[in-house]
């Protein structure tokens, strides 16, 4: 009997397809709109996730976000080194800088400092250059896309300079840094040259970075940070998810997209419901002739149930495939962020699911309650 | 008109003669002040390996009377007794069981699946019982050769004229082969000799010794081919008459 739901399906094609551009027209919509907003959301905590080797940020217990700076004493370093479990602790400035380009013309850009020891927290990706040469006078990194933004279509060179608070930065590399959400240049450089670069401030010292003792968990250590120092202590993870949340509640990004998702939704609900419904009820005469001859109602549900369920994995199929067709397309071509993890996928499935049962749930009241009888009537 | 050798609805029988007992039944539609009563108190007989036509003017009975015999409609009142079973005790469920195994029906508009094929359409009680896809297939093709549509199996109702149409109808109310065949206006869409065709095929392979024919018609061409004819009127069966019939003129 399901073949011949099947057959009963694909054979009114107009129909079959309509229902189709219904769940596709909702799967793509959710799952684009979910992939963009995911894109959007990861540049937010871009940064966090480039700073490689720490596992702890330690910062000011009110802030909010990775970019709601609120500069701690230098003595604070100290004081979580000395915390019990801390195997390491260095410096970490984070900030915004404006730089004065040789043609005159000015740039903002984010200013990272590293441990001047250690460079903790320098970025993996650097193609020209090398992390060492961070050690040479006045030198920083920047990131790929900063450099084409502020010299666009101009080949790779080492050795340009700029200023920065009227202190001479010399590059001395590039590196494939993500980008961040406010899109802005990023130069990589010491924790020393980047408070030079910065614009002068009592406290400057944006973050800690520690890292916990071999078999001492992270959030123990964590713990300890705030119950010694009164500072706040997350894990790389905590500190991430911080970032996301605040995005989340504090600006309306989310109920924009959501507002995408929902009207993909409820117009995919709209067409996919009622060309499955007139399609029920342009065969109802037939489901009608199948309950004469013997068809339960029992067999009718798990029919309408099969068609449904088989516009839906062919739409979401569909749907999401456009997705992320798109998101490979807009990804090279231009600065649209998409990311579309496997939250993305199913909360689309979930959400196609749904558009199917609901499409479905109209049709079957429509066939289970005809009588049998209706195909002796002419 | 039909020479009338009786004009009795039953002759009380013994119930193992008779493939369907009505007696009494009443059929009521709507509540209150706005009740139709379709049937009023019918009697009637079919014994087994008759043909028996069910004829009379629209709005008279006949296709709540045939559709109470077949089981797909609740009678008000009365007793219906088919193939030996009380359809008005039976249970919803096993009533859905008992059509699927003992009635087969002819519709005046085909009722063909559009998107099936000849044989697949005329396989689909067997595919309701369960059959495996390709046994129900070559059975079903197997009698759309003896009803002549040897050379149509894989052609879709839409491929097919009205005639052929009734034809793959036919096989499949008979592929399954029930005891009991109820056919609704089987000719009313067909011309004149498409209609005869299709009564021969129904005379010929469907009534049987273990089977009974019911055929609700208005075409007065083809009540040569009935066994007896019950005339109804206004919810109840008027007259009942045997014998040879000739085409009548109403």
């Amino acid at each position: 009997m399901l073949w011949i739901a099947w057959k009963m399906l694909v054979g009114n094609r107009v129909k079959y397809l309509g229902i189709i551009f219904g769940v596709v027209f909702a799967a793509v919509l959710i799952a684009q709109q979910a992939s963009i907003f995911c894109g959007l959301m990861s540049l937010t905590v871009s940064q966090i996730r480039d700073v490689e080797g720490a596992g702890i940020w330690v910062m000011d217990k009110h802030v909010q976000f990775v970019d709601d700076i609120k500069p701690l004493a230098d003595t604070e370093l100290f004081r979580v080194k000395s915390v019990p479990g801390v195997e390491w602790a260095v410096r970490f400035y984070k900030g915004i800088g404006r730089a004065r380009l040789a043609e005159g013309t000015y740039e903002q850009m984010i200013i990272l400092g590293l441990d001047d020891a250690t460079l903790v927290g320098a970025p993996g990706g650097v193609f020209l250059g090398s992390i060492a040469d961070l050690r040479k006078p006045d030198a920083v990194i920047m990131d790929d896309a900063g450099y084409k933004r502020i010299w666009p279509g101009e080949p790779y060179k080492l050795g340009r300079t700029f200023e920065m608070n009227d202190r001479r930065a010399v590059l001395v590399g590039l590196t494939k840094a993500s980008r961040t959400f406010q899109s802005f240049p990023i130069v990589y450089t010491r924790y020393s040259q980047a408070v030079l670069f910065a614009p002068p401030e009592r406290k400057v010292l944006s973050f800690v970075l520690a890292d916990a003792q071999p078999g001492v968990p992270e959030e123990e250590v964590c713990r300890r940070i705030e119950e010694r120092t009164g500072l706040q202590a997350l894990t790389r993870e905590q500190f991430l998810w911080k970032t996301v949340s605040y995005y989340l509640r504090k600006t309306g990004i989310p109920l924009n997209f959501g507002i995408t998702v929902l009207l993909g939704f409820f117009v995919g609900t709209a067409i996919a419901g009622q060309t499955f419904y007139l399609f029920t009820v342009e065969n109802i005469r037939q489901y009608g002739a199948l309950k004469a001859m013997g068809t339960s109602n029992w067999t009718i549900l798990v029919m309408v149930l099969a068609q449904g369920l088989q516009v839906g994995l062919i739409g979401y199929g569909l749907g999401v495939g456009l997705a992320g067709l798109f998101g490979w397309f807009v990804k090279g071509a231009s600065r649209l962020s998409f990311f579309m993890p496997w939250q993305v996928l199913t909360i689309t499935a979930v959400a196609v699911f749904v558009i199917v049962l609901v499409a479905s749930l109209l049709s079957i009241r429509k066939v289970l309650v005809v009588d049998p009888a209706i195909v002796f009537r002419g | 008109m039909a020479s009338a050798a009786s004009f009795q609805t039953h002759d009380d029988r013994p119930l193992a003669e008779v493939a369907v007992r009505v007696r009494g039944v009443t059929k009521e539609f709507g509540s209150g002040g706005a009740v139709t009563r379709a049937l009023r108190g019918v009697d009637l007989d079919i014994p087994y390996g008759e043909l028996l036509m069910l004829v009379g003017p629209s709005g008279c009975g006949k296709t709540t009377l045939v559709s109470i015999v077949a089981g797909t409609l609740e009678p008000t009142d009365g007793e219906v007794v088919v193939l030996g079973q009380d359809l008005v005790r039976m249970s919803n469920g096993r009533k859905v069981k008992f059509r699927r195994d003992h009635v087969g029906f002819v519709f005046q508009a085909f009722n063909l699946l559009p998107a099936l094929t000849a044989a697949e359409n005329a396989a689909v009680p067997l595919l309701i019982a369960g059959w495996n896809r390709r046994a129900a297939v070559e059975a079903a093709a197997d009698i759309l050769d003896q009803l002549g549509m040897g050379d149509r199996l894989a052609n879709l109702p839409s491929e097919l004229s009205g005639g052929q149409q009734q034809r793959v109808a036919i096989a499949r109310a008979l592929v399954h082969e029930p005891r009991l065949l109820v056919c609704d206006e089987p000719t009313s869409a067909l011309d004149a000799q498409n209609g005869r065709i299709t009564m021969e095929l129904i005379q010929k392979i469907a009534v049987q010794p273990g089977r009974a024919v019911i055929v609700v018609t208005h075409d007065s061409r083809v009540y040569s081919f009935a066994d007896r004819i019950a005339s109804m009127e206004d919810g109840r069966i008027d007259s009942v008459a045997s014998g040879p019939h000739e085409p009548l003129l109403h």
